[in-house]
């Protein structure tokens, strides 16, 4: 946060200012006599002008002013909220995102004539001010191909008083304030110059002649000189109509008042906004988490000069002081531990807020009304795990959008409501944050989703599946359902993307789903990724961590199977025949085996899924540990079976194993089983 | 394996002044009657030995893994890359922590070394590369080998020994399926 560059700050709160005009917008778009929303667009927009502005951002300040312009309107009530306006703006909004990611580019067409059809966009949506704006000057080359409402404005003559300079009287300023009004033509007269001899450099000579055009008052305008009105000489004239900007005025000796901005690159023809490198990241702490952290520092720096203390005194060691010592480090370190990860918190509110703007773009391709309702905002999720979401629960609400929702007509004969509703619910569950969208549209189709997998190899024809199961074939890579392909889906990539993402987070997908009610996906996704909770087994000599999350539960090996050696390493637990990794010949281990060796049965997901889950042989189950997970070298982390290492309390390396490799190894060996059968049964 | 290229390329280049290598402030160390030295530049710590964890699966010249004040640091045996015998550690053993640059990117590795000796100038001592013939290791693994006092030091290349064990790594998965 403690960014030193004013513009870089600068557009890092006008993002914030955009997103709170468009929550503002997308509430008003629900509800059109919104006025506190009115008023917070308006805010939204007027600030954003004004810093926008004060920071250089001439285009961005031009553009917004539209936009406030028609909120004023609103706001005083000489116009109505209508839904295009709403629409327009939101697009508006979009451009000035558009436009401060392009802060630091050439000028750039295609942002203008995108600017420009969206300001069209926003003076159709309001009617009856269609007389009323005009581009103001910060855009002067865009404003030419401005929407060409009849132009209305006015012709002012001023001359600066008599010791106006002297005063403070800048006359750039007032030029300025004039600028801020509307469009500007600037024409300087110079015939009150005197000789030089004459000249005095305090005096002001000059006298301008400025055509203002726009909706500006006449009292706006004497508003601007209003602290010298008194004695300097100034006409107002109307402007008639016709006299618009533009090519008739190009031949006279006219000084534009704002010089376009250098014309450097015309070619560059991509609109900027997502080739524009973010500059360095930064997250927002309340202050009072920092102040937590603060005072948790200096109370272990009081605990370490105690320790200190303690260890100078000549081999007397006080068994007790010590004891205290290492209570108050052990306390501090795991308050420290968790304060320091509640800076990473963040509110999925956030993230949820912008996927209403997505719902509401989706409803209009659509066609289809849908409500989108948020529920659990202030559930806190690692920041990391919140940029990894974004795009997944993309992919997810389009899903539910577009496949899980069905038209109006269908639903009305289903007996539904036209409406439908998507919702996007958090809650935090042990060491979990549960993530669901929910429609209540027409639920997957199981007859289909089997066809589908069958056609495509997936599984075998007839094979007996677990609903559970079966839904999972949706994440296969290709596979969908839809038989056309629309703008939003439909094209088999996405789910596949969406489960490789929610993989990488350590997470997993649960899909439940009523044939004519509706679908739910359930995002299961650790609170953090630093921090796991492990369960600590001994293999041979060595010890390796296993994520808690993944544990379903610990046997003992039966004897029977450890005398048996054969290929069918299969436990029969409970019924299901559950395939079994013996960790000590995996890792090639010298030393006797324990004589009771035990058995961590782990599994990604719920246990319906009886192919994801793997028995993992090992001597010793020591107990449950916090680990810090830190990454393997770039010497290692090609092994695969390790997703990283950490160290123990007694300050030996442990290695973390990678569950889902793992199972995938031995879903490997129940496929070449089930081959195997096949064989002998033919 | 793909590590023979890069390493003949890094041998070449660096042979035609082996006097360049000569450190002026180099340490050496021993291992099995030998005598190595590295920079002592790059050198960020000399650590007695501790707990070595084992990575099942890894190339057994970089199969440990060791705790040096809260990181893990992978530890190299050259003995394994100079084809010498892993005795068993005994007192005098030390981890050489250097951090060197490996295509590019800083690498934090800790050398296993049976004895530290000390830190030497070997600027102006005889240099020459490493023999073609002769030698019963790698050649491309020698930099080269300068004279001390009747002896030999050899100036081990770092960056190919790593690089190889980095291809044998993922050639030697566990033994899983």
């Amino acid at each position: 946060m403690s960014s030193n560059d004013p513009v870089e700050a600068f557009a890092s709160e006008a993002l914030d200012l955009l997103d709170q005009i468009e929550k503002a917008l997308l509430d008003l778009g629900r509800d059109l006599g919104d006025r506190g929303a009115v008023d917070e667009v308006f805010r939204g927009l007027h600030t954003l002008k004004g810093s926008g502005a004060m920071f250089g951002f001439d285009a961005l300040a031009g553009f917004t002013h539209h936009c406030e312009t028609a909120f004023d309107r609103v706001r005083k009530g000489l116009s109505a909220a209508t839904p295009a306006l709403v629409s327009a703006v939101l697009s508006a909004r979009d451009h000035m995102r558009a436009l401060i990611d392009h802060r630091d580019g050439p000028r750039d067409e295609r942002l203008e004539a995108a600017g420009n059809l969206i300001l069209a966009e926003l003076y159709a949506a309001m009617p009856e001010s269609a007389g009323g704006h005009e581009p103001t000057g910060q855009q002067t080359s865009a404003a030419t191909h401005a929407p060409n409402a009849p132009g209305e404005g006015w012709a002012i003559h001023f001359k600066l008083p008599p010791g106006a300079m002297a005063n403070g009287t800048n006359p750039a300023a007032l030029l300025q304030e004039l600028r801020n009004l509307g469009e500007c033509r600037v024409r300087l007269h110079l015939d009150d110059l005197p000789p030089f001899d004459q000249f005095v450099p305090t005096e002001c000579y000059l006298a301008w002649d400025v055509e203002l055009h726009g909706a500006a008052t006449r009292e706006q305008i004497e508003d601007v000189f209003i602290f010298i009105l008194d004695d300097m000489e100034l006409t107002l004239t109307p402007l008639a109509p016709a006299s618009l900007p533009g090519e008739a005025r190009s031949g006279t000796a006219t000084a534009i008042a704002n010089a376009a901005r250098p014309d450097a690159a015309a070619g560059q023809a991509e609109i900027p906004a997502k080739a524009v490198v973010r500059p360095q990241e930064s997250v927002r702490v309340q202050a009072e988490r920092l102040d937590e952290l603060m005072n948790r520092v200096g109370e272990l720096v009081i605990a370490q000069s105690r320790l200190a203390q303690l260890t100078t005194r000549n081999g007397q060691v006080d068994p007790i002081m010590l004891r205290a010592v290492s209570e108050d480090i052990d306390r501090l370190s795991s308050e420290l531990r968790d304060t320091t990860m509640a800076l990473r918190m963040m509110p999925v509110g956030n993230l949820f807020g912008r996927y209403r703007r997505l719902v509401y773009d989706l409803a209009q391709e659509t066609g289809k009304a849908i409500t989108f309702v948020t529920e659990g905002e202030a559930t806190e999720v690692d920041k990391t795990v919140i940029e990894r979401l974004a795009d997944p629960l993309v992919h997810l609400i389009r899903n539910s959008c577009d496949h899980g929702l069905e038209p109006a007509d269908d639903r009305i004969a289903a007996g539904k409501s036209e409406t439908g509703q998507i919702t996007l619910s958090a809650r935090q569950a042990g060491g979990e944050v549960l993530i669901s969208i929910t429609d209540d549209g027409r639920g997957l189709d199981r007859a289909r989703i089997r066809a589908k997998a069958e056609a495509q190899g997936l599984i075998a024809a007839g094979t007996p599946l677990s609903d559970a199961a079966l839904f999972q074939m949706i994440f296969h890579p290709g596979f969908s359902t839809a038989s056309t392909i629309t703008n939003l889906s439909g094209r088999g990539v996405g789910m596949d993307v969406v489960k490789r993402s929610i993989d990488s987070l350590r997470g997993t997908i649960e899909i439940a789903s009523t044939q004519g009610k509706g679908t739910t996906f359930t995002l299961h996704l650790p609170l953090t990724l630093a921090i796991i909770e492990c369960m600590l087994v001994r293999v041979g000599d060595g010890r390796f961590a296993i994520p808690l999350s993944a544990v379903e539960e610990c046997l003992e090996l039966p004897q029977t199977e450890i005398i048996a050696n054969g290929r069918r390493n299969f436990l029969n637990v409970r019924g299901q025949l559950i395939p079994y990794l013996r960790l000590r010949e995996s890792f090639a281990v010298q030393r006797p085996a324990d004589l009771h060796q035990k058995v961590v049965v782990v599994g990604l997901g719920n246990s319906e899924r009886g192919s994801s889950r793997v028995g993992l042989v090992v001597d010793q189950i020591i107990g449950n540990t916090q680990t810090v997970i830190k990454s393997l070298s770039r010497f290692h982390s090609g092994l695969g079976v390790f997703s990283g290492a950490t160290i123990l309390g007694d300050g030996t390396v442990a290695l973390i194993l990678d569950c889902g490799h793992l199972i995938a190894l031995a879903r490997e060996s129940q496929h070449a089983l089930a081959e195997q059968t096949n064989g002998e049964a033919a | 394996m793909s590590s023979a290229q890069p390493a003949s390329d890094q041998a070449t280049s660096t042979l035609p002044d082996p006097a360049s290598m000569a450190f002026a402030s180099a340490l050496t160390f021993a291992m099995e009657g030998e005598i190595f030295a590295i920079d002592a530049q790059s050198v960020r710590e000399i650590v007695e030995v501790p707990p070595i964890t084992a990575v099942p699966g890894a190339t057994a010249a970089l199969d440990g893994l060791v705790n040096v004040r809260g990181r893990i640091v992978p530890v190299a045996d050259l003995r394994v890359a100079f084809g010498m015998d892993r005795a068993p550690l005994d007192d005098d053993c030390r981890i050489i922590v250097i951090e060197t640059d490996l295509d590019g990117e800083a690498t934090t590795i800790g050398l296993l070394a049976e004895k530290v000796l000390d830190v030497a100038n070997l600027e102006g001592l005889p240099i020459e590369p490493a023999p073609a013939l002769g030698m019963r290791w790698r050649s491309d693994f020698v930099a080269a080998i300068v004279h001390r006092d009747a002896q030999f030091v050899i100036l081990p290349s770092l960056p190919v020994i790593l690089s190889s064990f980095q291809g044998g790594a993922a050639a030697a998965s566990p033994n899983l399926a």
